[in-house]
């Protein structure tokens, strides 16, 4: 991967953005067992995949969203932040 | 020409024994099968032979011996480490290091150099003197020394590393050495073919069967293999393997990198690695510079080359040696990390009896080859964690007990 395309942007070299971390659901705190949020703040799924990331535009500031294979290192596609909320929705607070 | 070596080369049979024994076949079962060999599976395979009287033992590699890390890796082992479970861990590997090559009957070309980690900051300094009253506190030779004693000990080197990052001291660790990485691996498995250890090269795990939270068995592209112990020691492809038996952990992996130049004349005696300008490097006996620099950025399971890597790692290079910008670069690898929140390694017993783990080693795993092979050959053979390894168990972010050694990782990853 040299190129990354942008939603913002478009296609930039990928020395202009930074990595965020696979795109995950946190649990509510109030109400999860130790045991989840344990999981939640440390355990990763660290096998090759596809799998939808954070990634940030550093010379615009824009975070955004990325389908990628970890395998491969190609981009599937890019994605603006709102996709977040329809891959790990977030609970209202009760 | 030699009588033997005549007598050797019209022989239809080879009349010395080859370095390790081809085996055409699986038995239907062993008494532990252990996944990668590489070094640490090797050498756990090593010790439980020698050590322990277990010898009904497979080791199972998809690819061929020391083709992994133990292969990739910039050979550089220390104990100047942070945490007191770091410290004396490494301690007793560097201790075990010193009589491998007589134990192997096997020239691992093992070098002591004495390592500089260099300090261009105030709060590295602080680091330094940290590190080196936690290590004398266990009795290992670490010194937080100034700039006149790193010119003194690498007199080729520019203090100012280019006028944006002058060195104010180091911590100098006397017993820091390099060693023939091959060798390792071919000394391990030698020793412990010999012991009736089986070496199963290209051989892949296909899948691990599990029956009431009991290990029981193998499957392979070469047929099941019935066995109540399996170690997994497979660096960077620890997380697919964890996926066959269902465990979730923090490993994350991402590629590192390493390159060498061509061979110079010998004049970089010691290690030398500066964090801030994330370089580490040494001169190997046949005079290639060894570097390596920091992680690759973001998650990826190839060990591709990039363009990046090479030139941002000899910028730094030159900041430190400017005379070297004629000097060409050779070869460029790269290895996949298995990397930890802690910069510690996760060893021993998992949730799942008879599955025994020695993964997280991250960037730092080559040093740990021998006490990782006797602390896991211990705990195969006890079914509980050797002593050393307990800042390392498999449950520690289960119970928020990191040991963290980031401070101690020769670059900021």
């Amino acid at each position: 991967m040299k190129i990354m395309i942008c939603p913002l942007n478009g296609p930039r070299p990928v020395s202009e953005f930074v990595y965020g971390g696979e795109v995950r659901h946190a649990p509510d705190p109030d109400r999860c067992s130790n045991a989840e949020w344990s999981d939640y703040v440390f355990n990763r799924s660290g096998s090759p995949g596809i799998k939808y990331e954070w990634w940030c535009h550093i010379a615009s500031g824009f975070w955004f969203i990325a389908l990628r294979d970890t395998a491969r290192d190609v981009v599937i596609a890019t994605y603006p932040a709102d996709k977040a909320r329809e891959l790990a929705p977030v609970e209202p607070p009760s | 020409m030699p009588h033997r070596l005549i007598r050797f080369g019209l022989s239809r049979k080879h009349p010395e024994p080859r370095m390790f024994t081809r085996h055409e076949s699986l038995k239907t079962a062993y008494d532990v099968v252990i996944i990668g060999a590489g070094g640490h599976g090797l050498a756990a395979a090593y010790y439980l032979a020698r050590d322990h009287g277990i010898r009904n033992v497979a080791v199972i590699e998809k690819g061929y011996i020391g083709g992994g890390n133990t292969g990739r890796n910039t050979t550089i082992i220390r104990s100047n480490y942070l945490t007191p479970e770091g410290v004396q861990f490494y301690d007793e590997s560097v201790r075990l290091w010193r009589d491998l090559a007589e134990d192997f009957d096997l020239n691992l070309f093992y070098s002591t150099r004495g390592h500089y980690t260099l300090a261009h900051t105030d709060s590295a300094m602080r680091t330094m003197r940290w590190r080196a009253e936690v290590n004398k506190h266990y009795g290992v030779r670490s010194e937080a020394v100034d700039e006149a004693f790193v010119k003194r000990g690498i007199p080729m080197i520019d203090m100012s590393c280019g006028g944006h990052a002058p060195i104010l001291g180091a911590l100098f660790h006397e017993p820091g050495a390099i060693a023939r990485h091959d060798a390792v691996a071919w000394g391990y498995g030698r020793g412990a073919d010999r012991r009736g250890v089986e070496i199963h090269q290209e051989t892949e795990v296909t899948a691990i069967r599990v029956t009431g939270g009991r290990v029981v068995g193998v499957d392979t592209t070469r047929g099941p293999i019935a066995t109540p112990r399996v170690l997994c020691a497979v660096a960077g492809f620890t997380p697919g393997i964890l996926d066959k038996v269902g465990l979730r952990t923090p490993i994350y992996v991402h590629p590192l990198q390493a390159m060498v130049s061509e061979p110079l004349k010998p004049w970089l005696d010691p290690i030398i690695v500066s964090g801030s300008l994330h370089v580490y490097v040494s001169q190997t006996a046949r005079g290639e510079l060894v570097m390596g620099a920091s992680l690759d950025p973001y998650e990826l399971h190839s060990t591709r080359s990039t363009l990046d890597f090479a030139e941002g790692l000899s910028a730094h290079m030159l900041d430190m040696f400017p005379f070297l910008s004629e000097a060409k670069v050779n070869r460029q690898w790269a290895g996949l990390a298995d990397m930890t929140p802690d910069f510690a390694p996760i060893m021993g017993v998992t949730p799942i009896e008879g599955f025994y783990l020695d993964a997280g080693w991250g960037t730092w795993g080559f040093k740990a080859t021998p006490v990782c092979g006797k602390t896991m050959s211990h705990t195969v053979a006890t079914g509980r964690n050797h002593p050393l390894i307990e800042g390392f168990a498999f449950d520690r972010f289960t119970r928020y007990q990191l040991t963290g050694e980031k401070g101690a990782a020769s670059v900021g990853h």
